[in-house]
């Protein structure tokens, strides 16, 4: 999957994009995710399984460092 | 072209001076003596499409002020001893940002409460070292109503061509003085407004210096979108934690004032070419000086006036070779010695110095100079 | 595409921000750029204005015009911008020390005033940028490093204060209901006076830790627990109340604004029509 936007340092999970340098590890967004798509590892987000990814959007939301967001919707997910 | 006489109050020539500067904005607290130019700001602003507003202290004054410069207007505070205290910590800020501001101050005796309603030079030092850290300083000083009227005129422009706040030091007796005072054709008034950046947003540095050490300020609302910070900057305006940096910026901010001082530097001589004696006097002081110098003279005794008008920076070449071939300096003052500080300091080796200082709320005298003289004589 | 929000609002370059992992200041100062996507304000006519402290740091990363002043005097400075240019939207952010202790008469006088700027009081109970001492909205019997034996203070309500001395759209959030912010922001955006916006924070590092509040999570946790929403609160009792707090819209009643009403001066004396 490509994703011309990305910045430096973003990798792109496709419903989620995270920049693990701003990451400071806090834990919110894997603590208040609803399906548990992500978890924390070595103190910095990552995703546990993206198929429970519902892009609720709530890990951007809550993400104090901007350290994660929701990729396009499935429905602008087209190649 | 007729020119217009009024029989007019130093405070109100304050306030007719910032008006034909181009000012926009006054934000202030009321305060003794220097109430006049607050109410006489209320008045005549929003005629002109100007704003006036009376905060709720005099921080809020200061603050506002600066605020409403960062927008493009100019702008202006005045206070008196107490509140000028107040004001200090954000004086600073105004020093450190660059932002262009006059505040004047009308002094009374102090410390503290002190004597509201009398006049006093007890602010002189202050105005020097107020605000913490080391920052550039200009502080103009009139003596008669007319030249608070020029000098109104001269604070805003050096503020907006030096981009900093200008302490306008009157003190009661000039604020509260009536004389005449001739207006000049606003074509004859000579209006210097900040350097406004032309470049693009991508290229604007908001603290990059030109030649004269002063960077171009832009408008807030004109499409630069850039930040302003009281801590330690760059030349983007972001903080910095570099000491390099925090030396540049402290020393340029200094500089500024340093390498443009023969543009902000002025002073006023009577009766020097010939004195054996100088009577150092400024603000209302002087007028007394004058007086004692013409009858110190129908007596015979050699004396002259060295008036500085920027007390910050201090004339400081001028006074030295005055001194080396003057006899002795008397420097009266309303405080009990602050800017005969500076004489002693450069002219000590040159010359002996006197000192007469009042501080029970009263004008100096000049009978009271003329005994000085004739005492050490 | 990245992070559209933080593309078009921040100043990316200058991210990561300096606060600690977990404090709820990064929260907020989202929700605050996500009212100003939805109002679709122009970057360049929006104001952002902060004092000192950690939250007076936000405006240092947002990409509109940024100005961090004094400690406890950014209404003060933003009375000046409003005034002066009241085509500026002025949104102005404080911690909780800097709005209610040092700048507490500027805050209530910016009330009484009703002039046009939102306020957002970054709440985090503690003075976090010098280290954890006590504020005005540190609750009584909590530690601070200068209350080392439990504070007997008692707190400021914000939100009552600010409705008390006349601001005219008041409402608190917190940073686990950051839509609540976002929506209480845009309303005290569109509202034409002064708006008061308390956000709840969490300082793990600081309060947290000096109270034994747990990790970010934890306080997130409690924000999530004790918050009522106003709505909700109407149908509790007071013992179902006990230990919660209100989050919502407090007040919304509008009055005439101060910059408008100084226009009038203004065109009255120019004998123009208002």
């Amino acid at each position: 999957m490509k994703n011309e936007g990305l910045k430096a340092n973003e990798v792109d999970y496709g419903k989620l994009i995270i920049n693990a340098d701003w990451c400071k590890g806090c834990g919110i967004c894997t603590a208040f995710c609803p399906t548990k798509a992500i978890v924390l590892k070595n103190e910095k987000v990552t995703i546990a399984d993206i198929d429970k990814c519902t892009q609720c959007g709530l890990c951007e939301l809550r993400c104090p460092d901007y350290a994660i967001y929701v990729g396009r919707k499935k429905n602008e997910q087209k190649d | 072209m007729s020119k217009k006489i009024r029989l007019m109050q130093g405070n109100e020539a304050c306030v007719e001076g910032a008006i034909a500067a181009g000012m926009k904005f006054y934000a202030g607290y009321p305060i003794t003596p220097s109430t006049e130019i607050a109410e006489l700001s209320a008045e005549k602003l929003p005629k002109i499409g100007g704003k006036f507003i009376q905060m709720e202290d005099e921080i809020a004054g200061m603050a506002a002020a600066i605020g409403a410069s960062l927008t493009g207007l100019k702008s202006m505070t005045a206070t008196s001893g107490p509140g000028f205290s107040l004001k200090q910590e954000n004086i600073g800020y105004a020093a450190i940002t660059e932002i262009p501001v006059v505040i004047v101050d009308v002094q009374r005796a102090g410390p503290s409460t002190g004597q509201p309603t009398s006049p006093s030079q007890g602010d002189m030092m202050q105005a020097k070292w107020g605000t913490h850290g080391d920052h550039p300083v200009i502080a103009l000083c009139p003596s008669s109503v007319k030249e608070t009227f020029d000098l109104t005129i001269r604070s805003f422009n050096l503020a907006e061509k030096y981009r900093m706040p200008v302490l306008l030091m009157m003190d009661e007796v000039i604020g509260h003085m009536r004389e005449k005072v001739e207006i000049p054709d606003a074509s004859d008034i000579e209006i210097i407004d900040r350097k406004r950046p032309t470049c693009s947003k991508e290229e604007y540095l908001p603290y990059k210096p030109e030649a004269n050490l002063v960077p171009l300020m832009a408008d807030f609302g004109a499409g630069y979108r850039y930040h302003v910070t009281g801590l330690v900057h760059d030349e983007t305006g972001f903080p910095s934690n570099s000491t390099e940096i925090a030396n540049d910026l402290v020393r340029r901010l200094v500089d500024k004032i340093e390498v443009n001082k023969e543009d902000i530097i002025s002073w006023e001589e009577e009766n020097t070419e010939d004195a054996d004696i100088i009577i150092f006097a400024y603000g209302c002081v002087a007028r007394a000086a004058k007086t004692a110098i013409k009858l110190l003279r129908e007596k015979g005794i050699k004396v002259g006036l060295f008036r500085p008008i920027t007390i910050w920076p201090f004339p400081e070449e001028r006074l030295i070779e005055l001194s080396k071939k003057t006899k002795m300096i008397i420097a009266p003052e309303m405080n009990l010695g602050q800017m005969v500080l500076e004489v002693e300091r450069l002219c000590n080796k040159h010359t002996k110095i006197e000192r007469l200082n009042k501080v029970n709320g009263e004008i100096i005298y000049p009978e009271e100079i003329i005994a000085k003289i004739e005492g050490v004589l | 595409m990245p992070s559209q929000l933080v593309d078009q609002y921040f100043r990316a370059d200058k991210l990561p921000q300096i606060w600690c992992p977990g404090c709820g200041h990064g929260i907020i100062t989202r929700a605050i750029t996500v009212a100003i996507e939805q109002l679709g304000l122009d970057p360049d006519k929006v104001c952002v204005v902060s004092g000192i402290g950690c939250s007076s740091r936000a405006p240092g990363y947002l990409d509109f015009n940024t100005l961090h002043t004094t400690h406890g005097r950014a209404l003060a400075f933003a009375t000046g911008i409003k005034l002066a240019n009241p085509e500026l939207k002025v949104i102005v952010i404080m911690g909780d020390g800097d709005a209610t202790a040092i700048g507490g008469n500027h805050f209530i006088h910016t009330c009484r005033r009703n002039i046009d700027l939102t306020a957002i009081i970054f709440n985090n109970n503690i003075y976090g940028m010098t280290g954890g001492q006590y504020s005005p909205l540190t609750p009584k019997f909590d530690k601070g490093t200068t209350a080392p034996y439990g504070n007997i203070d008692r707190t400021f309500d914000i939100c009552d204060l600010a409705a008390a001395a006349g601001a005219t759209y008041v409402g608190r959030g917190t940073s686990y209901h950051a839509n609540v912010v976002t929506s209480l922001v845009k309303k005290g955006i569109m509202n034409e006076g002064f708006s008061l916006i308390e956000a709840i924070s969490g300082c793990p590092t600081y309060y947290g830790r000096k109270n034994k509040k747990g990790g970010p999570v934890d306080m997130m946790q409690w924000q999530k627990d004790n918050a009522v929403t106003v709505t909700a609160a109407e149908k509790m009792t007071p013992e179902q109340l006990e230990g919660k707090f209100l989050i919502g819209e407090f007040k919304n009643k509008p009055e005439p604004e101060y910059t408008k009403e100084y226009q009038n001066i203004i065109n009255n004396l120019q004998g123009r029509d208002v």
